[in-house]
């Protein structure tokens, strides 16, 4: 009798102590959200444009952690969908042409003569990259600007072009340091440049 | 340290756990259709079959032989192996996302691997020590992920060959591992132990 009852204690002490270690692992490593999701929305271009059919790069990020496509973004181009096929370990296809072509980078340049103050592009840009007040002349902060072209659509007057930014000679910089917070812009040319993010 | 590399060559080559003894063949033709698959399996099996392995010898050593409770050893491999597997895809998920995204769909598949418990079994069997064990189940995943890769890498071109049609698909992939097995079965006698 007492034979049983020694393998039933100490196959029920076994099983509390795996329990309790289970337990304590599974509160000890819980997971919050989705790690990989900030992985991918770091590589994105962060021009929150919505080209690629999601409303803004987060919410992209997390359809691609979910096995969506990687070549929806035109504002990172070929790069991005490197950079994105590398991290996920799965290969790189080409841009999807459905949500637009890769065109160089580009800055919206307000003609401020034209300009009536009707804030209207303001509330377009999705990075804040204008300035300006009701009625007043509003300008664009070219080092901000992601070239994502969602004010022009609104402007009444039609104010608003979309600018090559030159690429030449005169326009090359050393590698920005490599930083955790910098602001989008920065973090697209590095990206661009082929730099290591993560 | 010869008696350590015998038992690696041994459990490698000679008793290769899935040609020889017969053992895991599951995953071996269930997760053998491509190489980049294989490699992730591959992977998470020695890791999987090395800690089980550990884990088995000190349960049996410190629970079940000081009680008299050998009869149990099965039930309780079970459950340290599941134990196991559970715990490092825990750890491996909140540590690593990307080893995760490589590893995650095959860490749940190894709980019912024969092999595992195959290996846990035999080094009871064998009456092997600490590092023994430790080395059998390390040398038993070599073995898995050798023979695995292999396979795979051949599935790959058999995928491309002109195989008759009542042939196609798990059954040239059966006589393939068929032969794969007698070659194997050549390098008995290499080794003694």
């Amino acid at each position: 009798m007492s034979v049983i009852v020694t393998a039933i204690l100490a196959l029920l002490g076994l099983a509390a102590v795996f329990g309790a270690l289970l337990g304590f692992a599974s509160i000890r490593f819980k997971v919050d959200g989705n790690p990989i999701v900030d992985e991918i929305d770091s590589l994105l271009p962060q021009t929150q444009c919505g080209q690629c059919g999601h409303p803004g790069c987060r919410p992209y990020a997390e359809s691609i952690a979910d096995g969506g496509d990687i070549n929806k973004c035109p504002p990172g181009g070929e790069a991005t969908i490197q950079a994105l096929a590398e991290l996920l370990d799965v290969e790189a296809t080409p841009l999807d042409s459905e949500h637009g072509e890769e065109i160089p980078k580009q800055v919206a340049i307000i003609r401020e003569d034209e300009c009536i103050g009707c804030t209207k592009c303001i509330q377009a840009c999705p990075i804040d990259a204008i300035l300006g007040s009701a009625k007043h002349m509003h300008t664009v902060i070219a080092s901000e600007c992601t070239g994502c072209d969602l004010c022009v659509e609104p402007c009444p007057v039609d104010c608003i072009d979309m600018v090559p930014v030159d690429q030449g000679l005169a326009a090359w910089h050393w590698n920005s340091p490599k930083d955790q917070n910098i602001i989008a812009t920065d973090k697209m040319g590095l990206v661009a440049e082929g730099a290591n993010l993560s | 340290m010869s008696e350590y590399l015998l038992i690696l060559v041994s459990t490698i080559l000679v008793n290769n756990f899935v040609l020889v003894q017969f053992l895991g063949l599951c995953p071996f033709m269930g997760v053998s259709n491509k190489l980049e698959t294989a490699m992730g399996m591959s992977l998470a099996t020695t890791f999987v079959l090395t800690l089980s392995s550990v884990c088995s010898y000190l349960a049996f050593e410190y629970l079940l032989q000081p009680l008299g409770l050998e009869y149990l050893q099965t039930i309780t491999f079970i459950l340290v192996i599941a134990v196991v597997v559970q715990f490092t895809e825990m750890v491996v998920r909140k540590t690593s996302p990307l080893l995760y995204r490589v590893l995650g769909i095959f860490l749940p598949l190894i709980t019912t691997n024969c092999a595992v418990l195959g290996v846990a079994l035999l080094n009871i069997k064998k009456q092997n020590g600490f590092v023994e064990s430790i080395l059998y189940g390390f040398g038993a995943a070599l073995g898995f992920s050798l023979v695995l890769i292999l396979f795979s890498a051949m599935r790959e071109r058999i995928a491309f060959a002109d195989v008759p049609q009542a042939f196609k698909g798990s059954a040239i992939g059966m006589i393939t591992a068929g032969l794969m097995s007698l070659a194997f079965m050549g390098f008995t006698g290499l080794v003694n132990i």
